[in-house]
């Protein structure tokens, strides 16, 4: 194979257990070593290194994209000191279209486990600035990368891919949103522990929610967590009395039976001026009295609420994803029309083409004036013109044939372009099509 | 048709038609043009009511339809200034609509020429009746936001979130603003009740008749001052708050056909 292949070479969330995944990562330190050596693999023309915790691939330019794989293989397997058959099930490759439309669906969160996250682009952005940094990267993945940034970002202000919250803790904030609008100064009690619990009252604190308290069985356990939020710890049985200040009540205890009934609020609402309170219980079994939904201004909602929540936001977040899906594959076309004019014999042809129009025109113009001569003269002139651009266009073209140092090949074949603004001609031709 | 009075129906047919699309598809750029729209239609709305009282000598609330366009004036114009500290930008959903249904209804009525009364003019009426009408569209665009505020409850409560939960505002934004618009109405109602019974007694030489128009003005005074007073000893708020403002409403809006049928 004479011409660069852009190809992917990697495994994700999708293809590989968490423990393959962990063993093949790479620390951000290892990087630099890694892109050196990739740089020194004869087969390697540029590469791009990604390495998160949902995958490891590598962006490769390459002449020879087999050879290329089996050296990305034993380097896995060398480096990370992990034999070739524990990953090698879990690798896909993907080569041109393929692999442009897998790194633009990457970068934009479509490929994500949680579709639509947005850390995945700043990861790119990273992996990117290490491989520029460290100069493996040439003209096809300089423009591949900054082609996928702005995929990524098209889809993120195009299509509502990030609206909508799809995790228990942000689900039970946006509704809280819609009952409180802003949440400054709005009370927090936790009653109970556990890991979504509380980071519902982490997301609600970065929200400036405020006091915490927490209620805990064991007072001692209660005092711990309330010092992370910097909140009060309350003696469990003191729960039903700051149901008349708090607003915000967060339920995840162990308990079998209802921690919180509806005679337990008698005389609170009128004590709070009838102020909204809204319960999130997501405790299995129910803390709070699903009956307790029924007072007026009090909300509750359980686990399985919030989970319809979510699932709802999930689909929507699918149906954007779908519009996004659009987008990409119309950056792909675009991508794939400028990879292929770097090659050298559509460049040489275009260059001819351009030349030779422009030799007619004027060729044209000067008969037209030229009234007097006759068609020998004429075909002098045409003559004359045609070794002028013959004589001038020799020189480029054997440049370009003979420039056969791998990336600096569509590095001048990419400058010629510029230089002669052939793809703008190439995009009015593809238009009159 | 004074080409003024034109303008404003268009503008406000128009911005309701935006604000609706606003609703429907959620982009910013059309809430501003449908906004722009109604400031428009409101300044050429003004512009037509001066020129009636320069020609008149009085605000134009003779018969039903000068009342009912000056109305939609109001309500433009209240909406507008709660727009500045609020900005419920859906709320123009249902706001816009009613302004331009009022000027619609008021440039098809039949327009009977009336010898004015001299009775009719002078401050008292005035005040009188541009304290009402004011009022009157602060609690109109009360009973909408209270619309608002049980629609996005229900869904709340039910836990269905649909079309409505995601366009709509917090219940807490459209409690204060239900709040604030009663505030505002309700003192103009009573200004306007009160300068009402001072110019029954220049009229007819009597503060109050106890005829059926001013029993339903007293009952929807008394239900908005109730209504006002649990808000603000026992913090009636949210659905019984919303619910109050609709109910008021309800018999305002009797008492003001009453008016102008019986």
């Amino acid at each position: 194979m004479e011409e660069n292949q852009i190809v992917i070479i990697g495994l994700n969330h999708k293809t590989a257990p968490v423990e393959v995944r962990e063993c093949l990562a790479f620390a951000s330190e290892d990087n630099p070593k890694v892109l050196e050596t990739m740089r020194q693999e004869p087969y390697v023309d540029e590469v791009v290194l990604f390495s998160t915790c949902n995958r490891v691939e590598f962006l490769l330019a390459t002449k020879d994209t087999s050879r290329a794989t089996e050296a990305i293989k034993d380097f896995l397997a060398e480096f990370k000191k992990t034999p070739r058959d524990t990953f090698e099930n879990a690798l896909y490759t993907y080569e041109g279209d393929e692999a442009v439309r897998h790194i633009f669906r990457v970068a934009a969160s479509l490929d994500s486990m949680v579709v639509g996250e947005p850390q995945i682009l700043g990861q790119i952005k990273d992996s990117y600035q290490e491989a520029s940094d460290h100069r493996s990267c040439g003209v096809i993945l300089n423009r591949l990368m900054h082609r996928s940034f702005s995929v990524a970002k098209r889809v993120r202000t195009e299509t509502g891919i990030g609206d909508h919250a799809v995790s228990i803790s942000y689900a039970a904030v946006e509704l809280a949103r819609k009952i409180f609008g802003e949440l400054e100064g709005k009370s927090v009690l936790l009653i109970g522990a556990g890991e979504m619990a509380e980071q519902a009252v982490e997301h609600l604190v970065t929200n400036r929610a405020e006091p915490i308290y927490v209620a805990n069985r064991t007072f001692e356990r209660g005092l711990e967590i309330a010092e992370k939020f910097k909140g009060t710890a309350i003696r469990f049985e003191e729960v039903r009395d700051y149901l008349k200040q708090v607003d915000i009540v967060i339920s995840s205890t162990g308990a079998p039976n209802y921690i919180l009934v509806r005679s337990d609020f008698k005389g609170v609402m009128r004590a709070r001026k009838n102020r909204p309170l809204f319960f999130i219980d997501i405790a299995v079994p129910r803390d709070i009295e699903p009956e307790i939904n029924r007072i007026t201004n009090v909300y509750v909602y359980d686990i399985d609420d919030l989970e319809g929540a979510i699932q709802e936001n999930i689909e929507e977040r699918q149906q954007e994803a779908r519009r996004g899906e659009r987008i990409v594959d119309g950056a792909v076309v675009q991508f794939r029309r400028w990879f292929q004019s770097l090659d050298v014999v559509p460049t040489i042809v275009s260059l001819r083409d351009k030349v030779e129009e422009i030799r007619q025109a004027e060729l044209k113009k000067t008969f037209a004036s030229l009234t007097s001569a006759s068609e020998e003269d004429k075909a002098a002139i045409d003559r004359l013109t045609a070794a002028l651009v013959k004589k001038i266009l020799h020189d480029p073209t054997v440049f370009l044939k003979d420039s056969g140092h791998r990336d600096q090949k569509s590095l001048y074949v990419d400058i010629c372009r510029r230089l002669f603004k052939l793809d703008e001609r190439n995009n009015r031709e593809s238009q009159k099509e | 048709m004074n080409v003024l009075f034109t303008l404003t129906i268009a503008c406000y047919i128009a911005s309701s038609l935006g604000y609706q699309g606003y609703v429907l598809f959620q982009r910013r750029s059309v809430y501003k043009v449908s906004s722009t729209l109604l400031w428009i239609g409101f300044l050429c709305h003004t512009g037509f009511i001066a020129l009636q009282y320069f020609e008149t000598g009085h605000i134009p609330v003779q018969g039903l339809h000068e009342t009912l366009s000056t109305f939609g004036w109001a309500v433009a114009g209240v909406f507008l200034a709660l727009q500045i500290k609020f900005n419920l930008m859906v709320l123009g959903a249902l706001v816009a609509p009613l302004a331009s249904l009022s000027v619609v209804i008021a440039s098809i009525l039949p327009r009977p020429y009336v010898e004015l009364d001299p009775l009719f003019r002078g401050l008292w009426r005035t005040f009188h009746i541009g304290t009402l009408i004011l009022g009157l569209a602060a609690l109109a665009i009360a009973f909408l936001v209270g619309v608002l505020y049980l629609i996005q409850e229900k869904a709340i409560k039910d836990k269905k979130r649909g079309f409505f939960f995601r366009r709509l505002p917090s219940l807490n934004l459209l409690d204060s603003m239900g709040y604030s618009c009663l505030i505002t109405g309700f003192p103009l109602l009573t200004c306007g009740i009160i300068t009402g019974v001072i110019y029954a007694q220049m009229v007819h030489g009597r503060f109050w008749s106890w005829d059926h128009k001013e029993i339903f003005a007293g009952i929807t005074w008394l239900v908005y001052a109730v209504l006002l007073h649990e808000r603000l000893t026992v913090g009636w708020q949210g659905r019984r708050a919303a619910v109050m403002t609709i109910v008021g409403f309800v018999i305002l809006i009797f008492t003001f056909f009453l008016r102008f049928l019986g």
